[in-house]
């Protein structure tokens, strides 16, 4: 065994005979989301590395602790990406934190979640055991999927050592066009938009404008701009790195709550300011409304609303029906029958 | 292969059958229950009919409630259940348990809801792959996932299963397409997981279920997403000289950055087949030929395929043609849609194999196929999803001859091992069902088994649903492991250490 796993594993079961919690953690760029951080952290950066890349098989395999900004210096350097286009929420962000965090950057209403381009992965489970889930290949049905399960479950599953996700090629060229409209204009635009056969990589709607972003190939950009209309945009790899790494003013003020949310929903006319995503399914509120309010909107809408960052430590960061409570804690039990990863910060309860 | 003899733990069972009928008569409507033997008969096998067995009875509720209700009177009487979509499986995941209830939702097959704004069908487990699409064209929308059973197979199928199909390098597979499921548990409760945004709160269960093989509870209700339907698409035909460089072409056109819409491959052998059967044109002196599709806008499809074609002329093609219209599109495609119906016509019965491996390892496992084909002395074409390196090898065998039966499922157990040994999986779109369920115990060491028995019983800890299937019992791989040793060789005899 690798002497950097041998240790972790070591750490972990040591933990979980004295039932002692442990903190996963890479850099701690996401300490800001979610519920409580409890239990001595286990920093996992010293298992990094890129293990294999071969462009032509559209997959990257690298350890956990290896940093976002190294897989995609790499991955640019074959002229592919991630096409989840995760945020990194700082300059430390790890592999392992990006797949543990679960968080989708602007392309993911096109190109998938971060759980989508997930082919497998190796992970420390709760008793310090090795176990190894998907594969390198595309398409594999053997066995449960947990290795898509980790990607969202916060460090609270097991420590992830190594990632497969596939990746794909670097788009030709982008173009970002922007359209002043209101809010319920450009909702109904987009999901328009997005219904028809247009190269659309991502939308953004904040302050009285709809800024999309087409990705493809010359030709194609050049006919579904004629279509489409709007003003195309300068800095736009400045502006979608804006929102995906939530610098515009718009995110800035009071709690920032996260709705994901049916797409065509019209607008909420809740307090605060917005940034609308991923073609009306995500709503950004940064905003003091009270979480009861946020939360019944968003459930009315058909989804579910997030504390994403700020706010009062005691206001909830989710909320989950109590079946699905009852069924995701029996879920954290199998893989952590101690319980010693992370209790209490994928959710309150467990 | 698993031998289906031995794959029926059954928990006790607190019930006796006249009893569990009349219980579950009286929850179901007229005509929605069988249980005399000649009723039971077509519910014996799914599309892997090497493995039969008849269930205590059928139930064929008509909605959730009634799934709810056969769910309660099961769980209590801690009868299996078995849930059944169209019955195509090709891994025996919807065989029947002796002692248990199929759970048939065939007649669950309403589309509820189409909304073409925001790009979802929702719809009833029932429902055939291929009507979703049909339902949706009059928005200009289709549900893209297409396994080549789609005109048959049902969606609450393709969930259970994670099926694939022609078109999953580019769009995903079933679970890059389901936004929402309702799910009746074990104990006949329903759950809602998935949202109608992109996301749930939480662990994700929508990946855990989806490509569950009936194991964590029955799908009543499923949101799809809905893509626009591509204005054009346009198929490159290629031929080549070797299996190597055609394997090569495949990683160029890759390299070139290219992600096509389909990439598919066929063996002299499948396409000499294929071709007797459906006269699609192949030519039938190359050693392989590959389908490149390219699908978008009209401008976009123009310069793709001038890009594949010069990739794969640079590949060393001996013949390229292009599809001039949307009929010889089709034709193209025809054959190799009829791939496994061509093989069926030369002999009775085939294995159809399921591994995934990295594409860059094809040519060698081709070889070791071939080798493996003359040891067992049974014909084997291979058909192959290139792009996503899912493997089709078909092992021709006659099943009223014994000994033929009994050297393919060998056959068969080899080359799975062979996808595992570079790196691969036993099961890439099929499922592991009864037909792989030794396999697992090669693919996964006992904790990861384990771990997996460990979410089973989260979900159903009688294990009552799909009992036997998908995920070996601890005592199972050591029988198997024991097999192995009884006959005194080692694991992987026949392979060159790479």
């Amino acid at each position: 065994m690798d002497p950097t796993i041998a240790e972790l594993s070591e750490r972990i079961r040591s933990a979980a005979a004295q039932k002692q919690p442990l903190r996963l953690r890479g850099s701690g760029s996401k300490d800001f989301y979610g519920y409580a951080l409890e239990g001595e952290p286990l920093d996992g950066r010293a298992y990094a590395g890129v293990v294999c890349y071969e462009p032509t098989e559209l997959v990257i395999t690298a350890r956990g602790g290896t940093p976002l900004a190294q897989i995609e210096r790499t991955l640019t350097d074959g002229n592919q990406m991630l096409a989840c286009e995760p945020p990194h929420f700082g300059p430390g962000a790890t592999l392992g934190g990006c797949v543990a965090a679960g968080f989708s950057g602007p392309r993911r209403a096109a190109s998938g979640s971060v759980r989508d381009f997930v082919l497998g992965v190796k992970i420390l489970d709760g008793q310090g055991e090795v176990l190894s889930f998907g594969g390198q290949v595309m398409k594999n049905v053997a066995g449960f999927d947990l290795s898509r399960v980790m990607a969202g479950s916060c460090g609270t599953l097991g420590l992830i050592l190594e990632v497969s996700l596939k990746v794909l090629p670097r788009p030709e060229q982008e173009l970002s066009l922007r359209f002043e409209m209101d809010e319920a204009g450009a909702i109904e635009a987009v999901n328009r938009w997005a219904g028809q056969p247009l190269p659309i990589s991502a939308s953004c709607f904040a302050d009285g404008a709809l800024t999309l972003r087409l990705s493809g190939s010359a030709l194609g950009l050049a006919a579904a701009r004629k279509r489409l209309g709007g003003s195309p945009i300068e800095d736009a790899a400045g502006f979608w790195e804006s929102v995906r790494e939530q610098r515009l003013a718009a995110f800035a003020s009071g709690a920032l709550w996260r709705l994901s949310i049916h797409p065509t929903t019209p607008p909420l006319n809740l307090p605060g300011r917005q940034v609308i995503e991923w073609n009306g399914a995500l709503r950004w509120l940064a905003t003091e409304a009270p979480a009861a309010v946020l939360f019944s909107a968003a459930r009315n809408a058909g989804g579910h609303a997030t504390r994403f960052r700020g706010g009062r430590p005691a206001t909830p960061v989710m909320q989950l029906e109590p079946r699905m409570l009852a069924l995701q804690r029996k879920l954290k039990a199998a893989l952590d029958p101690q319980g010693i990863f992370g209790p209490h910060r994928l959710h309150a309860d467990f | 292969m698993g031998k289906p003899e031995i794959v029926q733990p059954a928990p006790p069972v607190r019930v006796d059958t006249s009893t569990l009928v009349q219980q579950l008569g009286a929850v179901l409507p007229q005509g929605g229950l069988l249980h005399q033997t000649e009723d039971l008969k077509p519910y014996e096998c799914d599309g892997l009919t090497a493995y039969r067995t008849v269930p205590m009875a059928v139930a064929l509720p008509e909605d959730e409630a009634q799934v709810q209700a056969v769910m309660r009177i099961c769980h209590a009487a801690r009868v299996p259940v078995v849930a059944r979509g169209a019955g195509t499986g090709l891994s025996g995941g919807a065989m029947p348990n002796a002692q248990g209830v199929t759970l048939g939702l065939s007649k669950m097959k309403r589309i509820l809801e189409i909304d073409p704004l925001a790009r979802t069908a929702r719809v009833q487990p029932g429902v055939r792959n291929l009507a979703i699409s049909d339902a949706a064209a009059a928005f200009g929308l289709y549900y893209a996932p297409d396994p080549s059973s789609q005109i048959a197979c049902s969606i609450g199928g393709n969930v259970a299963e994670n099926s694939g199909g022609v078109h999953c390098l580019k769009y995903g597979l079933t679970v890059h397409n389901i936004l929402k499921l309702r799910v009746v548990t074990v104990e006949g409760e329903v759950l809602e997981i998935g949202s109608d945004g992109l996301d749930a709160p939480g662990y994700d269960l929508l990946a855990l279920l989806i490509g569950s093989e009936g194991l964590l509870g029955v799908v009543t209700e499923i949101t799809v997403k809905l893509l626009p339907m591509p204005v054009k698409a346009q198929v490159v035909l290629a031929a080549f000289d070797s299996v190597f460089k055609a394997g090569d072409a495949v990683a160029n056109v890759i390299a070139a950055g290219i992600v096509p819409a389909g990439l598919e491959m066929m063996d002299q052998l499948a396409t000499r087949a294929v071709e007797a059967f459906v006269h699609a044109g192949y030519p039938l002196e190359a050693q392989a030929i590959l389908l490149c599709e390219s699908d978008g806008t009209e401008e976009e499809v123009a310069a793709e395929i001038d890009k594949i074609s010069r990739v794969m002329r640079g590949s060393g093609a001996i013949e390229i043609r292009l599809s001039r219209d949307e009929a010889e599109r089709l034709k193209f495609w025809s054959g190799r849609k009829s791939a496994f119906p061509a093989v069926g016509r030369i002999l009775p019965d085939y294995f159809c194999m399921d591994g995934t491996i990295p594409r860059k390892r094809l040519g060698e496992v081709l070889e070791g196929i071939a080798r493996l084909s003359t040891e067992f002395n049974l014909a084997c074409p291979n058909v192959f999803h290139a792009g996503d390196g899912n493997l089709h090898p078909l092992i021709m065998f006659d099943a009223n001859d014994d000994d033929q039966l009994q050297r393919a499922i060998r056959f068969g157990s080899r080359i799975l091992n062979l996808c595992i040994e570079v790196g691969g999986t036993i099961t890439g779109e099929h499922g592991v069902g009864v037909e792989k369920i030794n396999e697992m115990c090669v693919q996964f060491r006992p904790a990861e088994l384990a771990a997996f028995r460990a979410v089973k019983a989260a979900f159903d800890p009688d294990g009552l649903l799909n009992p036997g299937k998908a995920v070996p019992t601890l005592h199972r791989c050591a029988e198997f492991g024991l097999m192995h040793v009884h006959r005194g060789q080692e694991k992987f005899p026949d392979l060159p250490r790479f």
